[in-house]
């Protein structure tokens, strides 16, 4: 059983996929070897027509998402903080993207607010709730990142994309893996040369990323802000730097 | 006693020095640990694919031991059962050593079982061992492994599990363990164990993969027989387990209360989307899938095929039975029949293409089995099921202890290639498009 480039028919595509669709391994889809990722289930040789692919869909869906995880999220050591504004550098090259972050993985009851966070559980809810056409998972420990990709398949017409530190996810519509610092801050160029050559442009002041209602109220009732205006750090109090956690042990961590 | 004597180093029947005991006064200042200390860590590349062997004559058990000695375990757990207790016997010898970072007893195998999740998902790497009764009684924590996504080796001793209890060798155990989400692998001899188990940690520990390894064998046969083993040095080892690198974080050991369950509300069908249930085991499943890879690359491969060009005859066998069916395939050569052999070393993932690929051409098939069921029948006839049109016997069967005369085997083949009819497979075991429909109906008829 393998991908091969061969293969013209795209197998994983924007959903609904069905009630419960099998999953992208029981259709054959293999994860991509190192330099390679795969678009729309089909093994791709070069990772950058991907990533171009995956620039082209947030840049012209509607309500194009950013889907942070926690190993992006928390300041686990300094390279996590890293990644974190290589994110941030992504987000800055597609207008109007939302970033609703991953925080954890503990299922939201009684209620889940689809505006505030996106939840492995029941991530439908937050693609339906905020008519999510396309989106980029980063930062998503890989069992969970698999759960969520499956469910937005079977369920949504979403575009997903999952930039990978690890070997990717074929359920995932677009997915490169062995994503490090420099491998985002290269997808951040791709992204900003794809959005140049479409003519698109980003807002002068930078403040392209839009809030969500939740993220509005916080921030004094500002529709958008600019992303590279944070400066995430590592904390000094509860920080894993605190027990002795050191860049060098994540260093591939997404 | 001369001082001499009392100095010399006290041993196991295995030539294991033993530690436990006060050691003498004139090695008094001599590190247990010293040798365990010396190993070199190498990539599972070197270990696997590059790394010289020296050939050593030993029990199955041994085998463990050795392989055991070269994963960088991080903790052991024991419960004694037959055939297993040995094994986890010298597991306790390399405790001593130095070479095993921790080692206990557990309560019972559902306490080891339990123990077991816990050392993962709190991060280290995990070894145990039982067997049969042990295997039923520890099953609802292993069944829970694959889900709660936890790398693990455990090593299956496979023995009678039916009443009434025997110790004899059996391996029905290996069909509960087949639907768990587990990898399982089936070894043959004492080199498959050794290097299933070497193996077993490196797969599982991969990022896409994080599932915990059985490795299956048929108790007596490999455990306690003796058989050449190539082994790398016993001084270098694999590379300790990175469990920040798993498909899920580990335990939270730093901030109490730690729960041993997975997203505990996800396991309380009255909180949660049964969507996430359901996408939870295909993703279990999905992992399986993706351990293809690593076995092709560290294990060379799902199943192995002998003397298959122009096969009259397939014999597809697992474990035990296949070293018993390449005798067979011997005695059925002298008989002018040309027999193939082909074993399944990796029962989950199962090597459909594989098969499919292997026997579109066959026209027979012998499965002969230490077990009643057959399992291993079930799953190759549904592997090629519309794949190949071989007439498939789902036998010779043997069980709760007995021996597998090689003889069963080739009347197997002789039968079915000239359609004498078997005196030791009832037609209902037998599969295919070649079955007597006459005396099929005959023996419908007469049950």
């Amino acid at each position: 059983m393998s991908t091969t480039p061969q293969q013209k028919e795209r197998i994983i595509v924007p959903g609904p996929a069905g009630f419960h669709p099998p999953s992208a391994a029981q259709l054959g889809v293999m994860l991509p070897d190192p330099g390679q990722g795969l678009m729309y289930g089909i093994l791709e040789p070069k990772e950058e027509l991907v990533i171009e692919e995956m620039a082209k869909k947030m840049l012209t869906s509607p309500n194009a998402t950013l889907f942070p995880g926690p190993l992006v999220l928390w300041a686990w050591n300094e390279h996590a903080v890293q990644k974190a504004k290589a994110v941030l550098e992504i987000a800055a090259q597609i207008p109007d993207v939302l970033i609703i972050p991953m925080p954890d993985y503990r299922p939201k009851y009684p209620k889940i607010d689809p505006e505030e966070m996106i939840n492995p559980n029941h991530p439908n809810l937050t693609i339906w709730g905020n008519k999510i056409e396309a989106c980029i998972f980063i930062g998503v420990h890989c069992h969970y990142a698999n759960l969520t990709l499956k469910m937005i398949r079977a369920g949504t017409n979403c575009c997903t994309m999952a930039i990978c530190a690890e070997q990717g996810h074929e359920d995932a519509m677009l997915t490169i893996r062995d994503s490090d610092t420099a491998k985002l801050q290269r997808v951040a160029q791709i992204f900003k040369r794809v959005r140049e050559q479409m003519g698109i442009k980003v807002q002068a002041d930078g403040e392209n990323v839009r809030f969500t209602g939740t993220q509005s109220k916080v921030h004094g009732g500002k529709t958008h802000t600019n992303p590279l205006s944070f400066t995430p750090r590592a904390t000094d109090l509860g920080s894993a730097a605190m027990f002795g956690h050191k860049a060098e042990h994540m260093k591939s961590e997404a | 006693m001369s001082e001499a004597l009392e100095s010399e180093q006290k041993t196991n029947p295995q030539g294991d020095p033993i530690t436990s005991v006060a050691a003498p006064k004139s090695d008094a200042k001599k590190d247990p640990h010293a040798e365990a200390k010396k190993q070199k860590v190498v990539t599972p590349e070197y270990m696997f694919l590059e790394a010289p062997r020296t050939k050593e004559f030993i029990t199955g058990s041994e085998a463990a031991k050795e392989a055991v000695r070269r994963s960088n375990v991080d903790i052991s757990i024991a419960y004694p059962i037959t055939p297993q207790s040995e094994t986890m016997q010298l597991i306790g010898v390399l405790y001593g050593e130095g070479y095993v970072k921790e080692y206990y007893r557990g309560e019972e195998e559902y306490g080891v079982m339990s123990a077991i999740a816990g050392g993962s998902r709190a991060g280290v790497r995990c070894f145990t061992a039982t067997a049969g009764p042990g295997t039923l009684r520890g099953i609802e924590p292993i069944a829970s492994w694959p889900g709660h996504r936890l790398p693990a080796v455990c090593m299956f001793t496979c023995r009678v599990v039916n009443a009434p209890l025997a110790i004899q060798p059996d391996n029905i155990e290996v069909s509960y363990l087949l639907n768990c989400g587990m990898i399982v692998f089936h070894a043959e001899n004492q080199q498959d164990m050794f290097d299933f188990i070497l193996a077993g940690f490196t797969i599982s520990e991969k990022n896409d993969v994080t599932l915990p390894v059985g490795v299956c064998c048929d108790g007596f046969f490999v455990t306690h027989a003796r058989g050449y083993v190539r082994m790398q040095d016993r001084g270098i080892k694999l590379p300790p387990r990175e469990a920040w690198r798993g498909a899920v974080p580990v335990l939270d050991a730093e901030n109490p209360p730690a729960r041993l369950s997975r997203d505990a509300p996800v396991q309380k069908s009255n909180f949660m989307a049964y969507n996430i249930h359901a996408v939870w085991q295909q993703e279990v499943w999905a992992a399986v899938e993706r351990s293809r890879k690593y076995i092709d690359k560290y294990m060379g491969g799902l199943c192995t095929a002998e003397n298959m060009e122009n096969a009259d005859a397939v014999i597809i066998a697992s474990g035990s039975a296949a070293a018993q069916s390449r005798e067979a395939v011997r005695l059925c050569a002298e008989k002018g029949m040309k027999v193939g052999l082909i074993k399944v070393r990796s029962l989950r993932p199962f090597p459909t293409h594989e098969l499919r690929d292997l026997c579109k051409n066959t026209k027979l098939i012998v499965i002969p089995e230490f077990n009643y069921v057959g399992w291993l029948a079930k799953e190759v006839a549904t592997a090629i099921y519309g794949h190949s049109k071989a007439k498939i016997i789902a036998g010779p069967h043997v069980y709760g202890g007995q021996s597998m005369p090689v003889e069963l085997i080739v009347d197997e083949v002789e039968s079915g290639l000239t359609g004498k009819k078997s005196t030791n497979v009832p037609l209902s075991a037998i599969m295919g498009t070649d079955v007597d429909q006459a005396a099929m109906g005959h023996f419908m008829r007469s049950i």
